[in-house]
């Protein structure tokens, strides 16, 4: 087992558990091999960086919707890399291209490199919020962008703590089907 | 948007998730298919009505085993299907053994018997009314079994919408066994195995639709 694996792995572990600070190092780390992974799979088809860096953050939101599908008995790599190419699949489709140009990958080629490099995405998550419902909008955006506790953001929204939590749950699933209608070409 | 933004967006008050939840859900959907099907048959179909001889409970018995045991296989495989690479851990030979089996146990009764009782062994009295019931009857069980599945987070789409068709036969045929009449291997074989296929056969044609994320 390689370090990579094995402290990916632990940071997940934490991860699931609420930690907030091992969620965002996995999720910092995740994204600079998803990088690096995905703008040398759209190379071959033509398409840039922004692409790349749109896919990075449909594959990054994913992780964090998903996370509480990894099972700890399993190691990480192969979860990691079946979102990334199923991420890069549904891309592909969306926008016609076809998987025959673009290289077959293993299972450890998503952790193999690293690229810091961030570019800006095409869409911005406060303008995408607004099309959400209203609760779910109100929820992402106390908590998530200002900062508030669920407590806090139930007072704020007029709902229930539970309601809170569902409705940031649901919210993210609908802003990830968003992004993904928007990076349609 | 840059992506370091959204990642702390992200990781402003992470809950603590359920590991559980994947397994919980799928067991859910097995229970409810389940009621429902048991359901569906008592109140549409009735349950066979000479129950308590030794034979009739018999081939009830044989044919819960192997609905049973093509359902238990096939809610293994898919738990492990709904999650991402889960289809690493997945042997369809394994869930393909409960027809294996009863195509045997089938062969072997067709052998012992004189070739003048095929024909009514194989096609009973009602293999149309079991063709149609048991697609039938899945119907909702498959629906609650892809809610569950929803839930999660497949990768691939096609196996996992075949597994949740199989699991939905099965429950199907568990279901229509405790009303259906027609006592010899052969037919089980033919008019359950065949059935069920067909449900598979229809979740994984399903399944990319259904299934997205």
């Amino acid at each position: 087992m390689t370090t990579t694996e094995t402290e990916l792995k632990a940071l997940m572990l934490a991860s699931q558990e609420g930690d907030a600070a091992a969620h965002r190092l996995l999720l910092e780390r995740l994204s600079r091999h998803l990088r690096a992974y995905y703008k040398g799979k759209l190379v071959k088809i033509g398409q840039g960086a922004a692409e790349a860096e749109d896919l990075v953050q449909e594959a990054v939101l994913a992780i964090h919707i998903q996370r509480h599908t990894y099972d700890p008995e399993e190691p990480l790599t192969p979860w990691v890399h079946a979102v990334a190419r199923y991420k890069l699949i549904d891309f592909l489709r969306r926008n016609r291209a076809s998987l025959a140009n673009v290289p077959i990958d293993e299972a450890n080629e998503v952790t193999a490199n690293d690229d810091h490099l961030g570019t800006e995405s095409s869409f911005d998550l406060r303008r995408l919020l607004k099309h959400l419902p209203e609760k779910m909008q109100c929820s992402i955006e106390a908590v998530k962008l200002d900062g508030l506790s669920v407590a806090e953001a139930a007072r704020r929204c007029g709902i229930s703590e539970s309601g809170v939590k569902v409705n940031i749950h649901r919210g993210l699933k609908a802003l990830a089907a968003l992004i993904a209608q928007r990076t349609q070409t | 948007m840059k992506t370091d933004e959204l990642i702390t967006a992200l990781s402003m008050n992470v809950e603590p998730v359920n590991r559980r939840l994947v397994d919980r859900n799928v067991g859910l959907a097995l229970a409810v298919g389940m009621v429902v099907a048991i359901v569906i048959t008592f109140i549409v179909l009735g349950v066979r009505t000479d129950l308590t001889t030794p034979r009739a409970m018999i081939f009830l018995f044989l044919k819960l085993t192997f609905a049973i045991g093509t359902v238990g296989a096939a809610a293994v495989y898919l738990a492990r299907l709904a999650r991402p690479a889960g289809e690493r851990r997945v042997s369809p030979g394994l869930a393909a053994l409960p027809f294996v089996a009863i195509l045997l146990l089938a062969g072997i009764s067709l052998g012992q018997a004189p070739s003048s009782h095929w024909d009514k062994m194989v096609m009973g009295n009602d293999w149309l009314e079991c063709l149609i019931s048991i697609p039938i009857i899945a119907i909702v069980p498959f629906a609650v079994v892809i809610w569950a599945v929803r839930k999660a987070a497949p990768t691939n789409l096609v196996r996992t919408g075949a597994f949740s068709g199989l699991v939905a036969g099965g429950v199907s045929a568990i279901g229509y066994a405790l009303h259906c009449t027609d006592d010899s291997l052969p037919f089980v074989a033919l008019w359950y195995g065949g059935p069920i296929v067909l449900c598979t056969l229809a979740g994984a044609i399903l399944g990319p639709r259904l299934l997205r994320w």
